[in-house]
C-alpha cells in the first residue's frame, strides 16, 4: 500500500514539477501509463490475497522508475528531491528481504526495528518533500518577482531603445546634411579657385598683351615702311646709269629684302591679331546688356561658323538641329560678347564634327556617321539655358580640366589660339555673371551648358 | 605745317621720319618730336606760334598725354593747334577724357598710317 502511495505521489509529482502534459507529451503518456501500473499492481496485490510475489514486483517498477530518472537529463532537476524516497525503499527492501530469508521467528525479532526505521524514513521522505514544496513556492514567489522586475527593465530597455533609435536616425539625418553641406562647400571651393584663376590667368593675359603690342606695333611699322621703302630704293636705282647686270643683282637683292620685310609684316600681324584676342579679355565686361533676341542671335552665329567652315574644307557638312524656346522673347544680355561666345562654341563644335569624319573617313564602322550640331535654348524660372552640343571627337578628362585656360589649344600650330573658351569663360561668368559648364565624352561628343541669369 | 609728335618711344621719331618720307621732302609736313609731356611743354613754349598740330601718345610715364592736353588747352588758349590723341586698342575711358578736355580726333594704336596722311592731309589742306 504504501509503495503506491508512494509511487503515486511521485509520478504525480514529477508530471506537475516538469509540466510534463505540456512540455513532452510523450513522457507524459509513461508516466500516466505508469500511475495506471501502479494502480494494477496494488489492485492485483490484494485480489491476488497480498500475494508476496506481486509485493516483490514492486522493486523492479521502482527501480524502473529510478533507473528513467537517472538516465535521462531532462529529470536532472528533480533528482536530488527524488532520491530522499530511496532510503524508504531501501529500508523496505531490508525489511521484505529479511523476512523472505530469516526465519520467521529471528525476523520476528526485528520486524519492530524495521517498522520504525521504516516510518522515520517515510517520516524523513515527507519532511523532505513539505520542505521541498515550501522552497520550491518561495522560489516561484522570487521567480514571479524577478519577472515582474524583468517586465519593468524591458518596458525601460524598450524605451531606452526607441530613445536610441530616434536620435541614431536625428544624427544620421545631421551628418547626411552635413555631409551635403561640406560636398557643396568644396564645390564652390573648387569653383571659386577655378574662376579665380581664370580671373588672375585673363588679367595677367591681358597685362602681357599690353607689353606686347608697343613692340609688336613698331616690328609692324617699320617692316611696312620698309617695303615701301624697297620700292623706293628699286626707282631710285632705276634712274642711276649702273650696268644691267650690276642693276639686276641689286634688285634681286632688294626683292629678297622686300620678301622678308613682307614675311616679317605677315608674321607681326599673326602675332598682332593673337594679342588682339588677348585684349578682348580685358574689354569683355566693356559692354552694356540689351534686350536680345538670343534665339536669332545663336541662329545667325551658328550660321556664321558652319559656313566659315565650309568655305575652308568644301567636303565638309553637318546637320544643323536647333531646338529653340519659342516663348522667350528678347532677354537682357551683351549681344556682342555672347555673339563671340556662340562663335566660339560653334566653330569648336563644327570643327569637333569634322575632325572626327577625317580621322575616321576610311573606318568601315564610321561609314553612317551623320555630323551633327545642336542647340538648344529654354528661358525657365528666371534663368536662360542654352546647350550647344555636338557628336563630334570629344575630349578626354585632361583636355576637359584645361579647355578654359588662355592659350590651351588643341589645334595645330597656327590654327588655334587657344583664348576662345577662356575669353567665352569670362564673358559668361564675369560679364553675365553665369555659368559655363562642360560635359564630353571621348569619342562621342561634348556639350556645352550655359545658363544666364536674367 | 608743323607737327608735333609726343610720345616716350623715340623709335616713334624714325617711324614718322621714314613713314612720311615724301611729304617731308617735299615740305608739306614738319615734324618735331618730344619724347616726354614735360618736353612738349617746354618745347611749345619756345615754339608757341610754329606748331599747328600736335599728336600725342596718353600713356607715358611722368606728364600723361591726357594731362599735357588739360594743360595745353589751359595755357596757351589762343592759339589752340590741333590735338590728336594715340593710345592702345579700346581704350574706351582715355577716349572719354580725352574728348571731354578738347581732344580734336582720337586713334587708337597699332597707328593707321594711311589713315592717318588721309587726316593730315585734310587738315593741311583745310
Amino acid at each position: 500500500m504504501e509503495f503506491f502511495l508512494l509511487s503515486f505521489f511521485l509520478i504525480q509529482f514529477i508530471r506537475k514539477r516538469l509540466e510534463t502534459a505540456v512540455k513532452s507529451p510523450d513522457l507524459d503518456k509513461m508516466l500516466v501509463f505508469a500511475r495506471y501500473f501502479s494502480i494494477g499492481l496494488t489492485a492485483a496485490y490484494y485480489i491476488f490475497n497480498q500475494s508476496t510475489f506481486i509485493h516483490w514486483l514492486w522493486y523492479p517498477f521502482l527501480g524502473g522508475i529510478f533507473w528513467l530518472l537517472y538516465n535521462h537529463e531532462e529529470y536532472k532537476q528533480i533528482r536530488s528531491l527524488v532520491q530522499s524516497a530511496i532510503p524508504f525503499i531501501v529500508v523496505s527492501f531490508i525489511g521484505d528481504f529479511a523476512d523472505l530469508i530469516l526465519p520467521k521467528k529471528i525476523f520476528n525479532q526485528y520486524d519492530n526495528y524495521i517498522e520504525t526505521a521504516k516510518v522515520f524514513a517515510g517520516l524523513w521522505l515527507i519532511a523532505f518533500w513539505y520542505n521541498s514544496q515550501k522552497q520550491q513556492k518561495t522560489l516561484e514567489r522570487e521567480r514571479e518577482e524577478q519577472r515582474k522586475k524583468d517586465e519593468v527593465n524591458e518596458a525601460k530597455k524598450d524605451a531606452l531603445e526607441y530613445l536610441v533609435n530616434e536620435r541614431t536616425i536625428e544624427l544620421t539625418r545631421q551628418k547626411e546634411e552635413l555631409q551635403k553641406t561640406l560636398d557643396e562647400l568644396t564645390a564652390t571651393q573648387n569653383q571659386l579657385i577655378q574662376s579665380e584663376k581664370m580671373a588672375s590667368l585673363g588679367e595677367l593675359t591681358a597685362g602681357i598683351a599690353h607689353e606686347i603690342q608697343n613692340p609688336l606695333n613698331f616690328v609692324n611699322n617699320f617692316s611696312e615702311v620698309s617695303v615701301e621703302l624697297c620700292q623706293e630704293l628699286e626707282e631710285e636705282i632705276s634712274k642711276t646709269a649702273i650696268a644691267d647686270a650690276d642693276k639686276e643683282y641689286i634688285n634681286g637683292i632688294i626683292s629678297d629684302l622686300s620678301q622678308n620685310q613682307q614675311k616679317i609684316t605677315h608674321h607681326g600681324k599673326r602675332a598682332d591679331s593673337i594679342v588682339k584676342g588677348m585684349l578682348q579679355h580685358s574689354r569683355a565686361s566693356s559692354g552694356m546688356k540689351e534686350p536680345t533676341d538670343v534665339n536669332a542671335l545663336a541662329d545667325e552665329y551658328m550660321r556664321l561658323a558652319y559656313h566659315g567652315l565650309r568655305a575652308k574644307d568644301k567636303e565638309f557638312n553637318a546637320t544643323l538641329v536647333t531646338d529653340f524656346d519659342p516663348t522667350m522673347g528678347k532677354v537682357d544680355v551683351m549681344p556682342q560678347d555672347l555673339g563671340r561666345v556662340f562663335l566660339n562654341l560653334f566653330t569648336n563644335a563644327f570643327y569637333a564634327v569634322a575632325e572626327k569624319k577625317k580621322l575616321n573617313k576610311d573606318n568601315p564602322a564610321f561609314a553612317s556617321y551623320k555630323p551633327e550640331v545642336k542647340i538648344i535654348t529654354k528661358l525657365f524660372g528666371g534663368k536662360l539655358y542654352i546647350r550647344v552640343s555636338d557628336n563630334g571627337t570629344g575630349m578626354p578628362e585632361s583636355v576637359i580640366s584645361k579647355i578654359f585656360q588662355p592659350f590651351f589649344t588643341t589645334k595645330p600650330t597656327g590654327q588655334g589660339t587657344g583664348l576662345g573658351l577662356s575669353m567665352s569663360y569670362d564673358i559668361i561668368t564675369k560679364s553675365h555673371e553665369g555659368r559655363l559648364d562642360v560635359t564630353s565624352v571621348a569619342g562621342e561628343g561634348t556639350e556645352f551648358k550655359i545658363t544666364l541669369p536674367v | 605745317m608743323k607737327i608735333l609728335v609726343v610720345d616716350d618711344e623715340p623709335d616713334v621719331q624714325a617711324l614718322f621720319e621714314q613713314r612720311f618720307r615724301k611729304e617731308i621732302r617735299n615740305g608739306e609736313f614738319q615734324f618735331s618730336f618730344a619724347f616726354s609731356g614735360e618736353e612738349a611743354i617746354g618745347y611749345l613754349e619756345s615754339h608757341a606760334s610754329e606748331v599747328v598740330m600736335i599728336l600725342s601718345d596718353i600713356n607715358m610715364p611722368g606728364m600723361s598725354g591726357i594731362e599735357l592736353l588739360k594743360s595745353i588747352r589751359k595755357d596757351h588758349p589762343m592759339a589752340p593747334p590741333i590735338i590728336m590723341m594715340i593710345t592702345a586698342y579700346g581704350d574706351t575711358d582715355n577716349y572719354d577724357q580725352a574728348m571731354k578736355f578738347g581732344a580734336d580726333d582720337f586713334l587708337t594704336k597699332p597707328v593707321n598710317f594711311t589713315e592717318l596722311k588721309q587726316k593730315l592731309q585734310e587738315r593741311y589742306e583745310g
